[in-house]
C-alpha cells in the first residue's frame, strides 16, 4: 500500500428561485450592475431580511435528492467577517444547525458503485462581487447578493481526481434534475472548493490540509487535484510538509499558488439571526415536496433498464440529464424500438454533441423529426448510411428529415429490375474483382458495392444489392 | 390658546372639530422649538419646510371632508435612528453625520398613513448606545424639568422633545429601557410595546432580538395614540406579529381588582439607597391597594442575573449589527488608509464613539470562538429561564410594578465616565427586553424637584393591561 488520498469537497450550488433569498429583488445572472439591488440586499441601516419561501423549498429539494435528514425547524446564524462584498458585516448561513444533515450520491467507478457521503447541506446567501479595473481600483456590482446558495459539503470520502469528477458530474445532473439550479459553473451557478490531504498508512504519515479555491471548470478540479496530490507527495518523501493554507488554481501556470496561511481556525464568531425567527418545516409541506419532485436520476436508470430493456451503461447515459432522457422517451413514443433508437441517439446524436459542445436542449432536431428518419431507416425508405447524412443535415439545417430526403431525391433505390440491370454492368467492368472474390478476397464485394453507391449517390438499397451481388457471382 | 400646551388627543379633538388646523397646531409646535431649542438640544435635525407642507395637505383634507388618520395634525419627533427617506438619518453618530436614507422606515410610512406631520429627528445616544444622551455626536440634551440634568436616554431627544412641547408626541426605540427610563426622568410617559408589536423594518438595530420602537406622550392616553399610530404587522420585519396592533377604550379603565406582582428581588435590592425614591414608590403601591387592586410578592429568582445577560446579549448583537458601517459604501470613511484593512479599521476608529466601541469589543469578545460558550450562549440560556420566571408569573397576575429606575435623573458628566455604574441603573428595564415583554413608565412622583417614573409590565401582547392600568392611576392622581 501506498499513498491514499483524501479529497472532501464543498460545492456552492445558486438556487435559481425567482427572487433573492430575503428580498423582493430579482433573482437573475447578469443585468445592469447594481440594479437588482434594494436596502435590504445592500445592507442600508434598518433594512431587514424575510425568507424567501421557494429558496427554503429548493434547499429542502435537494436534501431529498441526497438522501440528508431534513431538519425540523431552520434556524440561521450570522457569519461575521469583514469584506467589500459582504454588505452587512456578515453573511446570513447556517452553523451548528444546516438545513440537511448527512446524506449521500453513489458515483459508479470500475470496481462498482461507491458511495460518498456527505456531512450537510446548508442555505446561505450569496455576496456581490467584486471588479477589478485596469488602473488598480474595484467596482462593485451587488446583484448577486442575496442570491440564495445552497453549500454542500461532502465527508472526505473522494480518493482520486477521477471520482471527483464522476461526483461532481452526478452531483450537477442531479441538481438539473430537481430543478432548483442551472449549475453552470462558468457563471458561477455551481463552484467547488476543494480539500485534500494524503496519508500512508504504514509510513504513519499524513500532509496537512490544503484548500484549494478558483476552480472554474470540473476539468480545472481534476487538474488541481491531481497537482496537489503529487505536491503532498513529494513533499513527504522528501521528509517535509505542506501548510494548512489556501491556494488557488491558476489556468495560465497550470498550477496551484498559495493565497493564504490558515493560522488556528478561522472565528467566524457565530451568532443567532434574531431577523430571521426559526421556520417550523410541517410534515405535510415536507410531503407535499417529496411528492412534486421529478424522477431522480438513479429511479430513472432502473425503470429505463426494465422499461426499455436497456443495458447498464446506455440507461445510464441516457439518464444523464433529464433533456436527454425525456428526448429519447418523446421518440420511443413513434419508434417503439428501444435497441434501434438507442443506438441512434447514443451514437450520432450524443456524438454531435460532444463535438458541438452542447447540452441536449440546444439541439436544432426535434423528437418528432428524428423519429421520422429512423422509421424512414428501419421502412427502408432510405438506408442508413443516407440516414446518417440527413441527420447530418438536419443539425445544420434544422429542416424535417422528409423536406431534405425529396430535396436530394435520396430515396432508396429498391427497384429490383434497376439494381439488376446496374449489378450485371458494375461485374462486366470488374472481372478482377470477382476473380478476387472466388479467391477468398471478402472485400472485393465491398468495393463492388462501393461501385454501385457512386452511381447511385449512395441511394441504392444495400441489403438488395449486396444479395444480387453474391447471387451473380456465384452463377458467373 | 398655547396650542403646544395641550395634549396630543386634545389637539386632535379640536383639529376634528375644526376649532384649530393643522397648521396652527405646527406654528404653535414651532415657536415653542424657536424659544427653547436653543437650551434643550432636543433635535439634530428639524425639517420645518415639510413638515408644512403635510400640515398644509392635512388642512386641504379637512376641507374637503375626507377621513383622517388617527394621528392627524400631531407633529411629531423621531428618534434620529429612523430611517426617513430623502431626511438625513445620523444615529447621533459622525459614522452616519451625511447619511440620507433612500428609504422609509415602516413607522414612518405609517405616521405618513395616518396624517402625522414629522417635525424632526431627535438625539440620541450614539447608535443608541447609553442611559443619558451624552455619547452623542451632536452634543448633550438637557432635561426639560432641570437643564442641569440628562433627559436619560438612549432616547433622550424625543423624551426631552415632548416634556419641553416641542412636539406633541414621539418615537423613540427601547433596546433596555432607553425609552422607559427617559420617559421616567422628563416626568412623561414612555411605553416600550411586547417585541414583534411595532415593526423594526428601517429602524436602524442596536441589539435586534431586544430593540423595539416606543412611544412618548405627556399622558398615557398620547402614548397610546402614538403607538396605535404605528402598530401593526409588516410583512417586512420577519419578527413582526400579526397579533400586533391595538384597540382598545381606556374611559372604564379601574385598578379595581387588578392582580398585581411584585417581585421581592427587586424589593431587596439597594442600588443606591435612595430611600426617598423607595418611598414614592411605596406610596404609590399604597395607592394602588386603596383603589382595590390585590398586590402579591412574587420571587422571579433569575432575575439578577438580567444585568450580565442583557449586557453580553446586547452588545454581541451589536458587534454584528454595527458591522455594516464599514467606510466601503456609505458613511465616514478615513483619509488615512492604503490597504483595505486600513480603510475598515481607521474608518470605524475615527468615526465611533467611545461606547459605541466598549460594546463592539465586549460584543466581538463575547461571540469569539472558545469564550462564545460560556457567554453568549450561556446568556442565551439564562435568558430563557428570566423568560420562563415571567411566564409563571403571567399565569396569575396581570401586571407587574417596579421603579422604572434606581436613580434619579444625574447631573452631566457625573456617571458618563463609570460604564458599570450606568449600566447597572437599567436594572429594572432590562428584563422586559429579555422576555420580550411590554412595559410603560409614567410619573408617580417628585423626589428633590426631579421626576420619579413608575414601570408597569405586562405580558406579551397585553399592552391593553399596562395601558389601560397606567390609565386609571393616572386618573386617580390627577
Amino acid at each position: 500500500m501506498g499513498y491514499k488520498t483524501l479529497i472532501g469537497l464543498e460545492i456552492h450550488v445558486e438556487l435559481m428561485t425567482k427572487k433573492k433569498i430575503f428580498c423582493n429583488c430579482k433573482n437573475e445572472f447578469g443585468g445592469e450592475v447594481n440594479t437588482h439591488v434594494c436596502p435590504v440586499c445592500l445592507g442600508l441601516p434598518g433594512a431587514l431580511p424575510v425568507m424567501d419561501k421557494e429558496a427554503l423549498e429548493f434547499g429542502i429539494r435537494a436534501g431529498i435528492a441526497f438522501n440528508s435528514e431534513i431538519e425540523k425547524e431552520v434556524r440561521t446564524d450570522r457569519k461575521n467577517y469583514f469584506y467589500p462584498d459582504l454588505t452587512k458585516g456578515y453573511q446570513i448561513s447556517q452553523a451548528d444547525l444546516p438545513l440537511c444533515k448527512g446524506g449521500h450520491l453513489d458515483i459508479e467507478i470500475e470496481d462498482g458503485v461507491k458511495r460518498i457521503n456527505l456531512e450537510r447541506i446548508h442555505i446561505e446567501e450569496d455576496t456581490g462581487k467584486q471588479l477589478h479595473t485596469e488602473d488598480g481600483t474595484s467596482l462593485l456590482d451587488f446583484n448577486r447578493c442575496g442570491v440564495p446558495l445552497i453549500e454542500i459539503v461532502t465527508k472526505p470520502d473522494i480518493n482520486s481526481a477521477e471520482e471527483a469528477r464522476l461526483f461532481l458530474e452526478k452531483l450537477r445532473s442531479t441538481i438539473k434534475y430537481i430543478g432548483i439550479s442551472d449549475v453552470r459553473m462558468e457563471e458561477g451557478s455551481l463552484r467547488c472548493d476543494v480539500n485534500i490531504n494524503v496519508i500512508h498508512d504504514e509510513k504513519k504519515i499524513k500532509s496537512r490540509i490544503t484548500e484549494v479555491k478558483n476552480l472554474n471548470s470540473f476539468r480545472s478540479a481534476v487538474k488541481a487535484i491531481e497537482y496537489e496530490e503529487k505536491r503532498h507527495k513529494e513533499l513527504l518523501e522528501k521528509g517535509e510538509n505542506t501548510d494548512n493554507e489556501t491556494r488557488r488554481w491558476d489556468e495560465n501556470l497550470n498550477e496551484t499558488v498559495i493565497m493564504r496561511r490558515k493560522f488556528g481556525a478561522s472565528d467566524y464568531r457565530f451568532a443567532n439571526e434574531g431577523d430571521l425567527p426559526a421556520i417550523k418545516i410541517e410534515d405535510t409541506w415536507l410531503h407535499e415536496i417529496k411528492e412534486n419532485l421529478p424522477e431522480l436520476p438513479h429511479e430513472k436508470k432502473v425503470r429505463f433498464m426494465v422499461e426499455y430493456s436497456l443495458g447498464h451503461y446506455e440507461a445510464d447515459v441516457l439518464t444523464g440529464s433529464r433533456e436527454l432522457a425525456a428526448f429519447f422517451e418523446e421518440i420511443y413514443k413513434h419508434v417503439n424500438d428501444s435497441k434501434l433508437l438507442s443506438n441512434w441517439v447514443m451514437g450520432d446524436v450524443l456524438r454531435r454533441l460532444k463535438e458541438e459542445d452542447m447540452e441536449i436542449e440546444a439541439l436544432h432536431v426535434s423528437p418528432k423529426d428524428l423519429a421520422d428518419l429512423i422509421l424512414m431507416v428501419k421502412d427502408g425508405k432510405i438506408n442508413n448510411n443516407t440516414g446518417k447524412k440527413v441527420l447530418r443535415d438536419m443539425f445544420e439545417s434544422g429542416k424535417s428529415p422528409e423536406i431534405i430526403v425529396k430535396e436530394q431525391g435520396l430515396i432508396q433505390i429498391s427497384d429490383e429490375g434497376a439494381l439488376e440491370e446496374m449489378v450485371e454492368r458494375i461485374l462486366d467492368a470488374n472481372p478482377q474483382s470477382i476473380e478476387d472474390y472466388k479467391n477468398g478476397k471478402d472485400r472485393a464485394i465491398g468495393f463492388l458495392m462501393g461501385q454501385i453507391m457512386k452511381e447511385t449517390k449512395g441511394k441504392a438499397n444495400p441489403q438488395m444489392v449486396n444479395k444480387m451481388l453474391l447471387d451473380k457471382i456465384s452463377l458467373r | 390658546m398655547d396650542i403646544a400646551k395641550l395634549k396630543a388627543w386634545e389637539m386632535r379633538e379640536k383639529l376634528l372639530k375644526k376649532e384649530i388646523s393643522s397648521t396652527e397646531i405646527l406654528k404653535s409646535h414651532l415657536e415653542v422649538i424657536d424659544s427653547v431649542e436653543m437650551d434643550i438640544n432636543a433635535f439634530i435635525t428639524v425639517d420645518r419646510e415639510n413638515a408644512m407642507e403635510t400640515a398644509k395637505l392635512v388642512d386641504e383634507k379637512i376641507a374637503r371632508g375626507e377621513s383622517l388618520g388617527v394621528l392627524a395634525g400631531l407633529p411629531i419627533g423621531l428618534k434620529d435612528n429612523i430611517m426617513t427617506k430623502d431626511l438625513r438619518t445620523t444615529c447621533a453618530s459622525k459614522m452616519l453625520e451625511n447619511f440620507i436614507p433612500p428609504f422609509d422606515a415602516t413607522v414612518v410610512r405609517n405616521i405618513r398613513r395616518e396624517d402625522g406631520i414629522i417635525l424632526g429627528k431627535t438625539n440620541l445616544d450614539e447608535f443608541a448606545m447609553g442611559g443619558s444622551t451624552e455619547t452623542s455626536y451632536f452634543g448633550n440634551t438637557k432635561n426639560p424639568k432641570n437643564l442641569e440634568v440628562v433627559p436619560g436616554g438612549s432616547s433622550g431627544g424625543s423624551a426631552a422633545a415632548v416634556a419641553a412641547n416641542e412636539v406633541a408626541i414621539s418615537l423613540g426605540s427601547d433596546t433596555g429601557g432607553s425609552v422607559r427610563q427617559p420617559a421616567s426622568y422628563c416626568g412623561i410617559v414612555g411605553i416600550k410595546p411586547t417585541y414583534g408589536m411595532v415593526s423594526r423594518y428601517g429602524v436602524m438595530p442596536m441589539s435586534n432580538s431586544l430593540d423595539q420602537v416606543g412611544q412618548f406622550g405627556r399622558d398615557v392616553r398620547d402614548a397610546y395614540l402614538m403607538l396605535k399610530g404605528v402598530s401593526g404587522f409588516d410583512p417586512l420585519d420577519g419578527t413582526s406579529s400579526h397579533k400586533s396592533g391595538v384597540n382598545f377604550e381606556l374611559e372604564n379603565a379601574s385598578l379595581k381588582g387588578l392582580k398585581i406582582a411584585l417581585p421581592i428581588e427587586y424589593r431587596d435590592l439597594r442600588v443606591t439607597g435612595d430611600e426617598k425614591i423607595r418611598e414614592v414608590f411605596d406610596n404609590t403601591v399604597k395607592l394602588f391597594e386603596r383603589e382595590g387592586a390585590i398586590i402579591q410578592y412574587v420571587s422571579l429568582p433569575h432575575l439578577k442575573y438580567a444585568l450580565e445577560t442583557y449586557y453580553i446579549i446586547s452588545t454581541a448583537e451589536v458587534s454584528t449589527n454595527l458591522s455594516r458601517l464599514d467606510g466601503i459604501r456609505y458613511g465616514y470613511r478615513t483619509e488615512n488608509y492604503e490597504t483595505l484593512d486600513e480603510l475598515y479599521t481607521m474608518s470605524r476608529t475615527e468615526a465611533f464613539g467611545e461606547e459605541a466601541k466598549r460594546r463592539i469589543m465586549m460584543g466581538t469578545y463575547a461571540l469569539s470562538a472558545g469564550y462564545q460558550d460560556e457567554h453568549y450562549k450561556k446568556a442565551l440560556k439564562v435568558r430563557t429561564l428570566i423568560k420562563n420566571d415571567y411566564d409563571k408569573t403571567f399565569e396569575d397576575h396581570d401586571v407587574i410594578l417596579s421603579l422604572t429606575s434606581p436613580i434619579l435623573p444625574f447631573p452631566f458628566d457625573s456617571i458618563i465616565n463609570s460604564p458599570v455604574d450606568m449600566y447597572k441603573a437599567d436594572l429594572y428595564t432590562v428584563p422586559v427586553n429579555l422576555a420580550g415583554l411590554c412595559a410603560m413608565s409614567l410619573p408617580m412622583g417628585e423626589v428633590d424637584g426631579l421626576p420619579v417614573g413608575m414601570q408597569i409590565t405586562g405580558n406579551r401582547f397585553q399592552e391593553s393591561k399596562i395601558i389601560r392600568a397606567g390609565y386609571a392611576f393616572e386618573k386617580v392622581v390627577k
